[in-house]
């Protein structure tokens, strides 16, 4: 199995809080890797919250060239941050050259673009970024998106952590998601490794996705170009939640209606019966099936975490006013957050969404019973 | 041989027959219960005059002849009264006495059963044992990675939509908007298939109907049947019971008078209406009702005089084009009910589905498309249409689910997929390999007939005399004094056993898969089969 942590912080911290956590839970996984994703950034990215990051492992070719696209295109290196590794790697971790973490100055001609456009552009260079790395097998491109950094790596999150020097001052979030082990369902690839990210959303899943395949295949079929990759099953819950919020324009609180939608009866009952039954037809295509814990972040910094309809994976959310986490078990909640109101823990069940929004100050929790929030 | 006895081409011998009636002498009550029950009249009293030769040891008394006589069962060789297998007469008969048996060769019939320049008409099925459907495997199972869930306890949503689904932008706009949203019924992914009243008998029609509301009603189970050509009988159409049926509309549209007439009476809306184009059995040609079946009621119902052949033309007259005459024709049902029912075309299998299919993707009214394959049955079919003529559906319906993937719109047009499913005995197996290869819902018919009624047809031509109304089990049969052996009461606990344990059988194939939040339409992952040609085809794993 799979164990996740998801911290949200008013103080920015370290990614080892996650790691630390994770190796808690150690009994739970097999530390066969890790994906570390971090957002609104401190230390030296605090100050360039616009500025594109890109994240991924290449090659000292790689690495050339991609400099030399990046130069083509017009962007500039804003700051980098260098992750100088030794040597030797700790066993089990494969020997790279760099772990590339650099924030980018959009091209000067791009000043009249929108939000929007730039948005969709970054998702394009990405794409492009991965693809010729999969031609020469010198690049792996995880995100490239303002705010956030992704690291991903094959190994014991700890000693991977170690060996990257993760605990270094310039390396601060307040948002943080890790995941220990490496996808086993298909090939180990660290494009299979969540957390995954697209056009700003980000998920992690300790689960198995039974549907994957006819998810997959409409996914792909929806024309969004940032809808491709699918190394591993779990790649369908960040876009379908991509989907949910970006294209159909609801809210966080319908994801689960989406993925999980109520039985019939219970529709017949609901306040918002009528949209319900029309989301559980015209989106079937995007339930889900199978053991599923997803804990996901949202442009807005919110984490939440929804269970599957049978609610067959752990998963429990607790913290303090200011800090909240999100963890596979209690275990990682006590590591991550010891000072904490414990009967204040909550365990999200087959219906439940649990939310922290932005200002950190509270746990919401979304039943699917409820009336959902007007579409925005 | 007699010399009496004329010979031509067509004299044949029973050997030549496809069906040896074998009977005992010995245990032969002569009863006359197989020769009253026969339903081609193969049989019948024989007088058999035997001779005996005695001799005694006196050496100057002769040899006498003593001529006896016996009564026994005779098979008649006249191609007409060729016996069909159908063993009715062992079925009454109280001693064991007597049975059919299929002969050990290839039989002569076949070359004679087209006197007077008329080929073979009959009802029933291919007569081609096996589908590649039994060979598909289910073969990826939850183990470990993910846990198998309980086909007993768990809670499971194995339901169909039948009608045509926006995209979800699409749907949420028009809903914002207070726009038309196309109907959408929420329906058992398992359909009884169309079938005529007409066709069937007024028992068979009244168990199934019955059957259907109870798993509706009392199981909450959304069962729907179709109805075929022919209408349905007036009281029905305005019962409550009508949303259970799906209204189908074909090139003869016989019953059509009735069903307007009767609209603005409905208390209901039916489920939908299926427009069919073509059916599995008999591809490219029309509906066959024979004379033998057009009684008062079925007359009457059709709006036609008594005892006339209906032939349905192989296509709907006001059809030119499929942009033009079938978008209006879909258009005009819709109309009919107010934009309230899903309409849908019913086609054969054939490589050209997916011109058909392209089509309707463009049409914003096509509530779904039905393919019956060439394993379809049916009541009245000329033999070669039913033997030759037609498409597997394994391959025609994966190709229209990959067609619409490619589109973008696998969910918008449903898939139902019809045609020998159930044939070797395994309904919910073919129906779960149908489904994972890009079907949302079965339609069947001659299972139903053969679970729910107990008919006699094998894939070995046995019976298939449905065409003419004798059906000995009363199935399908407009004579009372055949169809009152069935008991519509029977029929109907039939069917809810058919439902139910299918059910069962369909969870204990998803519940393994990991399947249980939703009907695993498309989940081609799950799938193998033996055969690298046709996994190939079919676009799912090889496996040995």
């Amino acid at each position: 199995m799979c164990r996740l942590i998801a911290i949200t912080s008013e103080e920015p911290l370290s990614p080892m809080a996650a790691i630390n956590a994770l190796d808690v839970m150690r009994e739970g996984h097999d530390g066969s890797g890790v994906g570390i994703f971090l957002r609104d950034l401190g230390g030296p990215f605090d100050s360039i919250k616009d500025a594109p990051i890109l994240s991924g492992v290449f090659s000292e070719e790689g690495l050339r060239r991609l400099d030399a696209y990046m130069m083509n295109i017009g962007f500039m290196t804003k700051y980098k941050l260098t992750i100088k590794v030794p040597k030797i790697p700790p066993p089990g971790v494969p020997k790279r050259d760099i772990y590339l973490v650099r924030a980018y100055e959009y091209p000067e001609e791009w000043e009249e673009k929108s939000q929007d456009e730039l948005f969709a552009k970054l998702v394009e260079i990405r794409l492009t970024l991965r693809a010729m790395g999969e031609e020469k097998h010198d690049m792996i491109v995880f995100s490239f998106w303002p705010d956030v950094i992704m690291i991903k790596e094959i190994g014991d999150p700890m000693k991977v952590a170690h060996h990257l020097k993760l605990d270094r001052d310039d390396l601060r979030a307040r948002v943080i998601m890790a995941q220990g082990r490496q996808n086993t369902n298909y090939a180990i690839t660290l494009y299979a490794c969540h957390p995954f990210f697209v056009h700003g959303y980000s998920t992690m899943t300790n689960g198995e996705n039974t549907a994957f395949v006819p998810i997959k295949e409409y996914l792909l079929s929806r024309g969004f170009p940032g809808y491709t990759g699918y190394e591993s099953d779990s790649e369908v819950f960040t876009h379908i939640l991509h989907y949910t919020l970006h294209n159909l324009g609801l809210g966080i609180e319908a994801y689960k209606h989406i993925i999980t939608p109520l039985q019939d009866d219970a529709i017949v009952g609901h306040p918002d019966g009528q949209l319900l039954k029309q989301l559980k037809q015209s989106c079937r295509k995007l339930t889900i099936d199978g053991p599923n814990c997803i804990i996901g972040c949202l442009p807005d910094h919110s984490l939440f975490m929804a269970q599957d309809r049978k609610k067959l994976r752990p998963g429990v959310v607790g913290g303090r006013p200011g800090m909240y986490a999100f963890s596979s078990e209690i275990c990682g909640l006590d590591a991550a957050i010891p000072s904490r109101d414990k009967s204040k823990d909550f365990q999200p069940m087959h219906i439940d969404t649990a939310i922290v929004g932005p200002n950190r100050q509270e746990v919401k929790i979304c039943s699917q019973a409820e009336s959902l929030p007007l579409p925005h | 041989m007699f010399p009496s006895r004329v010979v031509t081409p067509s004299t044949l011998s029973v050997k030549d027959l496809p069906w040896q009636i074998l009977w005992s002498k010995e245990k032969c009550t002569l009863c006359g219960r197989c020769t009253a029950v026969c339903p081609v009249n193969a049989i019948e009293l024989g007088v058999f005059r035997k001779r005996i030769v005695q001799t005694t040891l006196n050496l100057t008394e002769s040899p006498e002849n003593v001529f006896t006589v016996y009564h026994g069962i005779r098979q008649k060789t006249d191609p007409a009264y060729a016996c069909v297998g159908c063993a009715m007469c062992n079925l009454t008969c109280p001693n064991d006495a007597i049975t059919p048996a299929r002969s050990d060769e290839a039989d002569k019939l076949r070359f004679h059963i087209n006197r007077g320049g008329q080929p073979r008409r009959r009802g029933g099925r291919r007569n081609a044992p096996g589908t590649i459907l039994d060979r598909i495997k289910f073969i990826r199972i939850s183990m470990l990675t993910d846990p198998a869930l309980d086909a007993g306890r768990h809670e499971f949503e194995l339901r169909t939509l039948l009608g045509r689904v926006l995209p979800p932008e699409k749907n949420l706009e028009l809903l914002r908007e207070n726009g038309w949203i196309p109907p959408v019924r929420e329906i058992y992914p398992l359909i009884i298939g169309s079938m005529s009243f007409g066709a069937l008998s007024p028992t068979m029609w009244e168990g199934l109907q019955m059957g259907v509301a109870f798993l509706n009603e009392e199981l909450g189970m959304p069962v729907r049947m179709a109805t075929g050509e022919g209408g349905c009988p007036p009281r029905m159409l305005r019962s409550r019971f009508l949303k259970y049926v799906i209204l189908q509309i074909a090139s003869g549209y016989f019953g059509w008078d009735e069903i307007i007439h009767a609209i603005p009476e409905m208390k209901e809306d039916p489920c939908a209406i299926e427009i069919k184009y073509g059916q599995g059995a008999k591809p490219g040609d029309g509906g066959l009702l024979m004379w033998y079946k057009v009684n008062k009621l079925i007359a009457a119902i059709r709006g036609v005089p008594t005892g006339v052949n209906l032939p349905s033309p192989p296509t709907h007259q006001t059809q030119y084009s499929i942009e033009e005459s079938v978008a209006k024709m879909i258009q005009s049902m819709y109309m009919a009910w107010g934009f309230r029912v899903p309409v849908y075309p019913k086609i054969s299998g054939t490589s050209t589905a997916l011109a058909v299919l392209n089509n309707l993707t463009r049409n914003p009214y096509a509530a779904g498309l039905a393919i019956d394959g060439e394993d379809g049955g049916t009541g009245a079919a000329y033999n070669i249409s039913m033997d030759h003529m037609g498409h597997p559906i394994a391959s025609n319906i994966r190709d229209a689910y990959n067609t619409l993937v490619t589109l973008g719109m696998q969910n918008e047009v449903p898939l139902f997929a019809g045609g020998g499913v159930g044939k070797s005995g395994n309904l919910a197996a073919n129906a779960a390999a149908l489904i994972m290869l890009g079907a949302s819902g079965i339609q069947i018919g001659k299972y139903v007939m053969q679970a729910a009624a107990g008919c006699l047809g094998s894939e070995a031509d046995r019976c298939n005399i449905c065409n003419i109304g004798l059906c000995p089990k009363g199935i399908t049969s407009q004579d009372p004094r055949l169809y009152r052996r069935l008991d519509a009461e029977d029929v109907a606990q039939r069917v809810v056993d058919l439902y139910l344990s299918f059910d069962t059988e369909l969870k204990k194939i998803v519940a393994p898969l990991g399947r249980s939040t939703s009907l695993p339409i498309g989940m081609s992952d799950a799938l193998g089969i033996d055969d690298h040609h046709a996994a190939e085809r079919l676009k799912i794993k090889y496996v040995v």
